[in-house]
């Protein structure tokens, strides 16, 4: 390639060099100088407010933050709780359209495909009025068999939660694991079923470990976004403020200590060790993961 | 617009991804009827009851926004009792001086123009990306992946503290000027450079003279009129869905996205007293509405999209 070509290609990627720096490096680097600063009222508050470097502190008091600790551990074991059963249910949907016929099986790929396409907000509000007791079909539709459930007690809102996320979620995941099945070479089909093997023992055998690599990846990106999570709990905050307090996710916390508290050094460093325990927990879900394939 | 036109050219995207998710090899598979009609009825069972419990919520949803408050609080929940959708619509774009139309033309104005902007600026880098080796390729290229990490909180906060340093906090452009940098489009439109634009043709066009804006122009843009509708369209989606962003940059309600109103709304419920609960399931329904012309009108697009995003 002649050399002036080169970098008239690089100009082509300096628009997003530039946005890119602007939208994302710079706030990156700006959100660890501020965590290293904290505001202190001097005085008796009557002097105003001085800003004090104070080095680690911020992420010192945000390690040993009980609201913050709990908070992650919560949606860790939420995310261990939901995530494994979305992705079965999503994976078995995948299996059973891989084995019907073609035509039916586009048919119904559209159908589980509608939650995906309404927005989470959205989502989160239609599913809020359906567990309402008050305009919601899913309380008359307990007492009939019996079950008084309410579903914004405290014991009832993770599940609340986890079965608006497993709906909103199962349709994509399995569209992707799906495309994955359709790359399998069809003739180990035909080889393992003149070999006497059951269509279950083949979509054991070999549909599902074929499809290992969109499992890893869809968990990937299913436990990336469980840790953010922020909408769904925000919405139900709106219709149950005791359960879901405003310190229930990380990203609330977050969100409160910025915006609430105005403690802007404070959220600074809890979203940077965020992102660390973001970065942990994926690069420890891969290694996991593709150890298992040696 | 190069992004819209010539459909008939989008050809060439069989080299991306097949279509139809491998509609060819499906013609080498065994007659599903050949295997146990038992096993087939189990499955067909198993779909029908996933798929009532995916659309079951936008059923109730669809029946809800046709029932006066009345009828919404009384009647089964599961049937229709009056029809007072034009009513109810009527309420939800007049309530509050009409302010439901404006977070509908909001929603489209960042979704339509950054999106547009955004998919403009990602097919430009995809294409440098893949089609150039200039030094520091590489470095751009781990920047769009590692990107993928970031939460959104460590993105979202220092920028609303930067775009109120600049004053630019609670006008459109907080929310625009992010969405003209997407690093998932980018990563997209490289793949999608890679599979629809070979160098031979790059070469040929130098060869005749053409400068290398005028290639990218009048040649891959055109080429990439597939690719750069699924780019525009995942965008379109991410942004019409946006929350936190618009929560965190946007204060008056003047400049707020349909999400942002609805969740307003959807708040209200308690602390003023007003019930509000009608408003907010039209409102609902009618914010579905244009995602789901778009997708089923795009459904091509979108399904290959999402899949080679995933897949690479």
């Amino acid at each position: 390639m002649i050399r002036s070509q080169r970098w008239k290609g690089a100009a082509f990627t300096v628009p997003f060099q530039l946005g890119f720096a602007f939208l994302y490096l710079l706030p990156i680097g700006y959100a660890v100088y501020q965590s290293l600063f904290l505001q202190k009222q001097s005085g008796l508050g009557l002097g105003g407010a001085t800003t004090e470097f104070v080095g680690l502190e911020n992420y010192q008091n945000g390690l040993t933050d009980s609201a913050f600790m709990t908070s992650i551990l919560r949606v860790v074991l939420f995310a261990c709780a939901q995530i494994p059963f979305m992705l079965l249910v999503s994976l078995v949907l995948a299996l059973f359209l891989d084995a019907v016929s073609s035509k039916v099986a586009g048919r119904f790929r559209i159908l589980l495909l509608v939650p995906y396409m309404i927005p989470g907000v959205v989502a989160a509000l239609v599913w809020i009025n359906l567990y309402s007791p008050e305009v919601g079909p899913l309380t008359p539709l307990g007492e009939i068999f019996g079950f008084d459930w309410n579903f914004f007690a405290p014991s009832m809102v993770w599940p609340a939660i986890g079965n608006l996320l497993t709906w909103h979620g199962i349709g994509y995941n399995m569209v992707i694991i799906y495309a994955a099945l359709q790359g399998v070479p069809r003739e180990l089909f035909e080889a393992a079923r003149l070999d006497g093997a059951s269509e279950m023992r083949i979509a054991l055998n070999i549909k599902i470990p074929f499809v290992r690599g969109a499992l890893v990846l869809t968990a990937l990106l299913s436990i990336i976004q469980m840790l953010q999570i922020f909408n769904e709990p925000a919405l139900f905050r709106n219709v149950t403020p005791q359960t879901v307090s405003d310190s229930f996710t990380p990203i609330m916390i977050i969100y409160n200590q910025a915006f609430n508290a105005g403690n802007y050094h404070y959220a600074a460093a809890l979203s940077v060790l965020l992102a660390l325990i973001l970065g942990i927990a994926s690069l420890l879900f891969y290694r996991l993961t593709s150890k298992e394939a040696d | 617009m190069a992004l819209t036109e010539n459909r008939e050219e989008g050809g060439v995207r069989t080299a991306a991804v097949p279509p139809r998710g491998g509609a060819v090899r499906r013609r080498t598979r065994p007659d599903p009827a050949s295997r146990s009609r038992g096993g087939q009825r189990f499955m067909l069972v198993g779909l029908v009851l996933a798929s009532a419990y995916s659309l079951f919520p936008v059923y109730w949803l669809m029946i809800a926004a046709t029932k006066d408050r009345v009828g919404l609080y009384q009647s089964n929940g599961l049937w229709f009792s009056g029809w007072h959708l034009w009513e109810n619509i009527q309420q939800v774009f007049t309530y509050e001086d009409g302010i439901f139309l404006r977070w509908t033309a909001n929603s489209f104005l960042y979704a339509g123009v950054g999106s547009l902007g955004g998919t403009l600026i990602a097919l430009a880098t995809g294409y440098g990306l893949a089609r150039f080796d200039f030094p520091g390729r590489g470095a751009v290229f781990a920047c769009v992946v590692g990107s993928f990490l970031i939460p959104i909180a460590l993105l979202t906060l220092p920028l609303y503290l930067l775009f109120s340093a600049i004053g630019m906090v609670d006008t459109p452009w907080a929310m625009l000027i992010p969405c003209l940098i997407n690093p998932f489009s980018v990563y997209l439109a490289k793949v999608y450079t890679e599979a629809t634009i070979p160098f031979e043709l790059l070469e040929a066009a130098r060869l005749d003279g053409a400068g290398e804006l005028r290639i990218f122009f009048s040649i891959v843009l055109r080429m990439m009129t597939t690719g750069g509708a699924t780019v525009f369209l995942l965008a379109f989606v991410n942004t019409w869905n946006a929350f936190f962003l618009p929560l965190t940059v946007l204060r008056g309600e003047e400049n707020w996205t349909l999400n942002l109103g609805l969740y307003n709304w959807s708040g209200k419920r308690l602390e003023s007293g007003i019930d509000v609960t009608s408003l907010v399931l039209t409102g609902a329904l009618l914010s579905i509405v244009p995602m789901a012309i778009m997708m089923v009108a795009m459904r091509r697009y979108w399904r290959t999209g999402v899949t080679l995003g995933a897949l690479k």
